[in-house]
């Protein structure tokens, strides 16, 4: 049986691979390392209407330049819509409009922002005070005796807005307090006391930058001035002070989407963080139609933030094939520590693998218990899943009570393969002793933690991203490894007695 | 603690990925897998071909068949119940003998008729099976191993693996259940592998734990003594075993019963590699010389030609 055709698949991989990258890096000038790098938050909003056959318009509020971050550049995409930007005062607006619409619609809004600790903090004029809205009965006096008791224990706007937010959602919080949140929303009450109190103040809504993340909404806050200055408070906790994360999105008192002629209108976010070289503009390009232009900054942001996790999964295959075929490593499943290193990328590495442990650990005990009630296969690891569910719900519980946030991102494991894992190692105890449990849970976390340290590399991140074609190069080494008919590194030790003698 | 590839090729020694690549995925046809996955119908085939195994008592394929048990043992002293699918050891029942419905273990532990239909009932549910699918029990005969290996075994019967590539045995080794093992042939669980001279069926080299052993740890018996009986019978029932299956890189897993002489055990489609340690050599010399030999040779030249090649004694 010839090899032949096999190596000039594999070289043909390489040569497409190879070109395909040389081709974007000469022609787009995308680098090939990260050079100097520069965080840059994408951005983007997705609103989705069903539109009723007549003529529509949509407007959605967008954000501006301001402390922390400086708007680099915005898109749209939007088949068939007319669209124009407007400024007010206060706000900002994308206006798209259509004569005629039918049926589902998505428009698309993006914006890049350069985080820039320098950029100044926008100037957004303070709200007309608006001391003419009246209470009901009985709220009017319960507003009254909560806002004395915060006025006197304040001495300027920032500390009565604290004060108020105690008032209302602290552990003092008073009948009073109570009874007002039954008739107003939170931040709409304490714009109102505020206001009546002769501060001025509005609602405004903020978009928590956090990478890859996807369907997010926007977060409400509370703008306080003092004079020409003013600060932020969140309503929740009364902290003052915007968060480095916060992004402003919209100050207006008008809402942030507004649609004409459809309903059933949402939006939602998505955002991914990337770090670009400080020549580079890749994402400022308009997407080229060719085919040899193809990129995945050509797709939505949402889509994008997929793509640049599903681009790191071969680098997983590959180091887990080098680890089988070369190196000898036994792991328990042979894609499983490519999902967990997935994962570890959400949790970090630390979280991670005390999460992986605690959850394979518990799930070993009990699944030890199921394999006394001689139940079918299908039946134990359904009852595994659900153990597996139970364990994760319970110490993301308990983590939190504690205060450890962190614990929270254990839901990011994948709890069938966890399933999966558990049922696997404790035949594998049963079968072949503890010691084999040990060798190939030992071999999977060994993996996963390099496939993590591999995929989460900024440079193998920039490459896999920017480059399609390394798809095709590691599609060639993989093929190749395939062939390697060579000794293991664990076999030199293995076989080691035979040269002795 | 660490050979160099250049040492162990000089010794012709294979690695996993040689095996899989070379030997396995070129000659043994997938097809031809469930063959020997399934060791009822490894039984049946060899039945057919001539070659001898543990004679079968009979086979209980569904639930409400379970109570024929009694029926089905009640002619036969000594005999084993095992699933058709099992892997490593697990839902096999040994029997000694029994009377008036007590049935005693090896060990001397006495079962009742419902407990050999509870380890029944579970195999046909697919307990012991890989991946839980529904299995057969399958009954067979006990056997009753030579008492020459009496010393040479702790509680297991010592079976005989012959690494059979395209028809000629090439390699052999006799695996010793030790305590550590827990009384099973596994090596890696701490069985004592015995190398065997191809030509003459004379105990080579013993390892334990991939590393060397002059004697049986629980027995404390001299190993290089071991030698099996009936080596040439035992040589050509392996190598029956390339027609019979049509696999071309087979372990074939044998035993010698006191009264019928070699018989097969049960055949594996991707036999380990620990046999090269259990030889000190490596398998790679005598897999490439029997590659190039030609195809359609009968059993006994074949058998001949390894007795001429691949003696060390």
């Amino acid at each position: 049986m010839s090899r032949k055709p096999f190596y000039i698949v594999v070289a043909l991989l390489m040569f497409i691979g190879i070109g395909l990258s040389v081709h974007r890096h000469i022609q787009y000038e995308v680098p090939f390392t990260p050079g100097e790098q520069r965080a840059v938050w994408e951005v983007e909003a997705q609103v989705r209407l069903e539109a009723g056959g007549g003529p529509v318009i949509v407007e959605l509020a967008v954000p501006i330049s301001q402390q922390g971050y400086r708007l680099l550049g915005e898109h749209t995409a939007s088949s068939g819509y007319g669209l124009t930007f407007v400024e007010t005062a206060d706000s900002r607006v994308a206006r798209w409009s259509i004569r005629a619409a039918q049926g589902s619609q998505h428009l698309y809004y993006s914006a890049s922002f350069l985080v820039a600790p320098g950029e100044p903090r926008a100037e957004i004029p303070p709200p007309p005070l608006r001391q003419d809205r009246l209470w009901q009965s009985p709220f009017d006096t319960a507003a009254e005796a909560v806002l004395t008791r915060a006025y006197q224990r304040s001495a300027d706007p920032y500390t009565l807005a604290s004060e108020l937010i105690r008032e209302l959602t602290g552990p003092t919080q008073g009948e009073n307090a109570r009874l007002l949140l039954t008739q107003y929303d939170l931040t709409e009450l304490l714009v109102r006391m505020l206001n009546q109190a002769g501060v001025p103040a509005r609602q405004i809504s903020g978009l928590m930058l956090e990478d890859g993340r996807r369907r997010q909404n926007l977060t409400t806050w509370l703008q306080v001035y003092k004079g020409d200055e003013w600060a932020i408070f969140d309503p929740a906790s009364g902290r003052q002070g915007k968060p480095e994360r916060l992004l402003l999105w919209h100050a207006g008192d008008a809402p942030v989407l507004q649609v004409e002629g459809g309903r059933r209108s949402t939006v939602s976010f998505a955002m991914i963080r990337q770090l670009q070289s400080a020549s580079e503009s890749i994402a400022q390009r308009p997407a080229d139609a060719s085919l040899l232009g193809l990129s995945i900054h050509s797709l939505p942001l949402e889509e994008q933030s997929l793509f640049r996790t599903i681009l790191l999964i071969p680098i997983g295959a590959l180091i887990v094939v080098m680890l089988r075929i070369l190196v000898g490593i036994k792991t328990s499943g042979t894609f499983m520590p490519v999902l967990i290193a997935l994962a570890f990328i959400q949790t970090t590495l630390l979280t991670g693998l005390i999460g992986f442990l605690l959850v394979v650990m518990t799930g070993l005990v009990i699944r030890n218990y199921l394999s006394h009630l001689n139940l079918l296969l299908v039946a134990r690891v359904s009852a595994v899943i659900i153990t597996v569910i139970a364990i994760i719900s319970v110490f993301s519980v308990v983590s939190y009570r504690f205060g450890l946030n962190a614990g929270l991102t254990i839901t990011f494991f994948p709890m069938i393969i966890l399933s999966w894992t558990i049922e696997r190692m404790s035949i594998l105890w049963e079968e072949e002793g503890p010691r084999e449990v040990l060798i190939q849970g030992g071999g999977s976390l060994l993996t996963a933690v390099i496939a993590y340290l591999a995929m989460t590399n900024p440079w193998i991140r920039h490459i896999t991203f920017n480059f399609l074609g390394v798809q095709f190069i590691l599609m060639a080494l993989i093929l190749l490894l395939g062939n390697y008919t060579g000794y293991r590194l664990l076999e030199l030790r293995r076989f080691k007695p035979m040269v002795r003698r | 603690m660490w050979a160099r590839p250049s040492e162990l090729r000089s010794r012709h020694v294979i690695g996993m990925n040689r095996r899989n690549i070379h030997f396995i995925a070129r000659y043994n046809r997938r097809s031809l897998f469930p063959l020997v996955d399934d060791k009822l119908k490894t039984k049946l085939l060899a039945h057919e071909h001539g070659v001898t195994s543990p004679e079968l008592i009979g086979t209980i394929t569904s639930q409400f068949e379970v109570r024929r048990v009694a029926g089905l043992v009640r002619e036969h002293a000594g005999f084993v119940i095992k699933p058709a699918k099992g892997s490593g050891g697990k839902g096999i029942l040994v029997i000694e003998d029994h009377a008036q419905g007590i049935y005693r273990k090896p060990s001397g532990a006495t079962l009742s008729i419902e407990d050999l239909e509870r380890d029944v009932s579970n195999i046909l549910s697919g307990l012991y099976s890989l991946a839980g699918s529904p299995d057969v029990a399958m009954i067979e005969s006990l056997i009753r191993f030579d008492d020459r290996f009496a010393d040479y075994t702790y509680e297991g019967v010592p079976d005989i693996r012959v690494i059979v590539f395209r028809g000629y045995p090439v390699m052999a080794m006799i695996r010793l259940s030790t305590a550590a093992s827990d009384g099973k042939a596994n090596l890696h669980q701490g069985a004592v592998g015995v190398g065997l001279d191809i030509a003459t069926g004379r105990a080579l080299f013993a390892v334990q734990f991939d590393r060397p052993v002059e004697v049986h740890p629980d027995t404390g018996r001299k190993l290089d003594k071991l030698e099996i009986p009936d080596w040439h019978g035992l040589l050509r029932l392996a190598a029956a075993c390339y027609e019979m299956t049509g696999l071309g890189y087979i372990g074939a897993d044998l035993v010698i019963d006191k009264n019928h002489g070699p018989m097969l055990l049960e055949l594996n489609a991707r036999p380990g590699l620990a046999i090269q340690m259990a030889n000190g050599e490596g398998l790679g010399g005598r897999l490439e010389l029997v590659e190039s030999q030609p195809e359609g040779v009968d059993v006994d030249a074949r058998v001949a030609f390894s007795v001429a090649h691949f003696g060390r004694l």
